[in-house]
């Protein structure tokens, strides 16, 4: 039986309502699997492949070059079977009809994160899906929830799904006591308490994995599985010059040779990214967060803690980029854990293969 | 995602946080709250445009109202300030600027340099910049460049909400004095701005655009003009780079040779009159400090050297617009290409 299917502009976080595409990696008439990048798609904020979430031939090419397009409009049409000419009309006429009265009410109600004072400080975090274990995640140094953008829609798919905002971060409080691991798993647990959540899968980018590796050890029985994406805490070396370069940027110039070490793939360090993390950098308190985590994650190149010892109690997946230039990914070796090390990416691992992370983390979370 | 404010708001916001956190701020100016000696209407203006609406209810004995004195009122800010206390005065429209420039320009810009560093003068001297309200010659003019011209005085002009609310901070907690220049055609801007206190540092320009062919340079609300020709000539292949200076004094000159030095290319636009202006500076300055650079020749686009028209159709002509500046950008790309 064969089936049409449509590939439509995604949504990359809270704020994307439009894409502008930027150049079709596949032409019409190309087989195409699950997971392959179909076309680069730019926003205000990010550039990025648009990856395939069926397999099929790519039969009709509806978006243009140059085109920006709202979220949820049209892109291709991808046929897996057999399909003619005017089957495949019809369905870009049907979709065509009814996309823009559909595009208009989604916006007005599309979720939105929430923020609460939460164990005492102002804490924001953003729910998608309902159902199952809920997974938190939990983002690195520097980062806020919308380091989650290309996951956690996807990861929503089978699961109430927490992105968090740690304190000194996003639009959580700002100002930390110690700031140290106790303080950020503290709150993601007053987090937990505050929605009832009895037990969890946690999933922690870089430092985030060591916030989620420290709340195990903190409350095992809260913890239903572990997932550590280029995570802090299993393994000594560090990059201490991208610490006292992110921490130090004022500007532009500054940030920019910082962030670069973040990604395998230059181009996702784009204008909008610099500009908004200087805004992050700018607010008040923000300063003085940095400089304390960042005291208490390294001395120099060296990792402060050692949280291998946590893994053996639960669960634990360990995920990693190659080309990793923040924390080795040598490091996902010789981890009691299940491992895998992704080739030709850099630390942002989950912005950069984000449909390779998301079927991973899906696949081991059903697991347990 | 942030929430959205009006430029206005994001200045309301900017003075209602900065005053809150620290009690030596104060505000004076001409009808700040309800206007000098209109009692029971104390909080009947908060500004001409309503800028400083709301305030005077919040911190009772702060939003004063002054006669219409400029020499008067900006002289006892100066003085305030330089006895501990952060005077934001407000200079209702910058056109006034004749009746209270001695206190500026002799006063508060001479005071750190004439007493060896000993003295500091931290003043916001608040103020409307800006044609296109239909409010003739004495109420409309772009005076930015009389003030950058003062060695000792920092001057700021915001293009958007966000930058409004962290350059009036760093404004209120800066030392020097501060002409902050409001444009009245962008008061009822929205853009996202965030709840929280930042600054945005003095003397470091805005990339708006990043591009390889051409840099135009800018200020104020020419900013939105410049990026809605950009946006038009990037569908004619030509791809501009556009910096939003933010400041004036301090001037970010490093930014703008960085990207000249990349392009190759430079418009200046700037809405105020050209002779001595920013558009005039910026431009010696490429042409002394870049010059190995530049593949063309230097275009601005200003205002002309007239005082800004009453007639609604004069006073368009006389503000520079897209397409004049789209003109200056083929007009360098067209020499640049026959000189190669």
């Amino acid at each position: 039986m064969s089936q049409i299917h449509t590939l439509t502009m995604p949504k990359w976080g809270l704020s994307m309502t439009e894409g502008r595409v930027d150049a079709w990696l596949k032409q019409e008439g190309e087989q195409i699997n699950k997971g392959d990048e179909v076309l680069d798609v730019e926003t205000d904020k990010i550039s990025s492949s648009v990856e395939a979430p069926f397999s099929g031939v790519l039969r009709r090419q509806v978006a243009q070059p140059d085109e920006t397009l709202a979220v949820g409009a049209l892109l291709a049409v991808l046929v897996d079977g057999e399909a003619d000419e005017a089957e495949i009309d019809a369905v870009v006429e049907r979709f065509q009809a009814e996309f823009v009265a559909s595009a208009a009410s989604e916006q007005a109600q599309g979720p939105a994160p929430q923020k609460a004072e939460v164990g005492g400080r102002l804490l924001r975090w953003f729910e998608l899906g309902e159902g199952g274990t809920p997974l938190v995640l939990v983002h690195g140094f520097g980062g806020d929830l919308n380091n989650w953008l290309f996951n956690h829609p996807a990861l929503a798919a089978e699961r109430r799904v927490i992105a968090l905002d740690l304190p000194g971060h996003g639009e959580s409080a700002k100002t930390l006591e110690h700031g140290d691991l106790d303080e950020l798993s503290g709150a993601v647990l007053a987090l937990l308490d505050h929605l009832d959540i009895t037990r969890a899968h946690l999933a922690g980018h870089s430092m985030g994995g060591a916030v989620c590796l420290n709340l195990a050890r903190l409350a095992p029985q809260r913890v239903a599985s572990l997932s550590l994406i280029a995570s802090v805490g299993l393994g000594r070396e560090i990059n201490g010059d991208y610490l006292r370069g992110f921490v130090e940027a004022a500007n532009r110039n500054g940030l920019k040779p910082a962030m670069s070490q973040l990604f395998a793939d230059q181009g996702m360090v784009t204008r909008q990214m610099l500009e908004d993390m200087l805004k992050f950098k700018r607010l008040e308190g923000v300063d003085a967060a940095l400089r304390l985590l960042a005291a208490a994650i390294a001395d120099g190149d060296q990792q402060r803690h050692d949280l291998r010892g946590v893994i053996a109690q639960q669960p634990t997946l360990v995920l990693w980029g190659s080309e990793d230039a923040i924390i080795p990914a040598s490091h996902a070796q010789g981890v009691e854990a299940e491992a895998v090390v992704l080739p030709g990416v850099g630390h942002m691992v989950q912005m950069e293969a984000a449909e390779q992370i998301n079927q991973l983390l899906q696949d081991f979370v059903r697991k347990h | 995602m942030a929430r959205k404010i009006s430029y206005q708001q994001a200045i309301n916001e900017a003075l209602a946080q900065e005053m809150r956190r620290d009690s030596t701020v104060f505000i004076i100016g001409e009808d700040v709250a309800g206007g000098a000696g209109a009692p029971g209407e104390q909080d009947a203006w908060g500004g001409v445009l309503g800028v400083t609406k709301g305030l005077y209810h919040q911190f009772p004995g702060r939003v004063l109202d002054a006669p219409l004195s400029e020499i008067g009122y900006v002289g006892a800010a100066v003085g305030a300030a330089t006895q501990g206390l952060r005077p934001v005065c407000e200079l209702m429209f910058v056109d006034f600027a004749g009746c209270c420039l001695d206190q500026i320009l002799n006063q508060a810009a001479k005071f750190r340099y004439m007493f060896g560093g000993k003295a500091v003068t931290p003043l916001v001297m608040r103020t409307m910049v800006g044609a296109g309200l239909r409010a003739a010659a004495q109420h409309s003019q772009m005076l930015t460049s009389l003030w950058t011209h003062i060695p000792g005085l920092k001057v700021v002009c915001p293009s958007s909400p966000y930058d409004a609310k962290g350059l009036l901070i760093q404004a209120i907690r800066d030392n020097d004095p501060v002409i902050f220049c409001e444009h009245k055609l962008l008061y009822s801007m929205q853009g996202e701005v965030p709840e929280e206190l930042y600054t945005v540092p003095f003397g470091e320009a805005n990339y708006l655009r990043d591009g390889d062919d051409i840099t135009l340079v800018t200020y104020g609300r020419m900013v939105h003009l410049a990026m809605e020709a950009a946006n038009n000539l990037a569908r004619q292949g030509i791809d501009c780079e556009v910096l939003d200076l933010r400041t004036t004094s301090p001037l970010d000159e490093d930014s703008i040779l960085e990207s000249v030095e990349k392009t190759g290319r430079l418009v200046v636009i700037d809405e105020a009159n050209p002779r001595c202006s920013l558009a005039t500076d910026i431009s010696a300055l490429v042409a002394q400090k870049a010059f190995a650079a530049l593949k063309g020749p230097i275009e601005m686009v200003t205002a002309p050297h007239t005082p800004v028209p009453f007639s609604d159709a004069l006073e368009d002509l006389y503000i520079p617009d897209a397409a004049k500046i789209e003109a200056a950008v083929r007009k360098v790309m067209d020499a640049s290409r026959s000189a190669a």
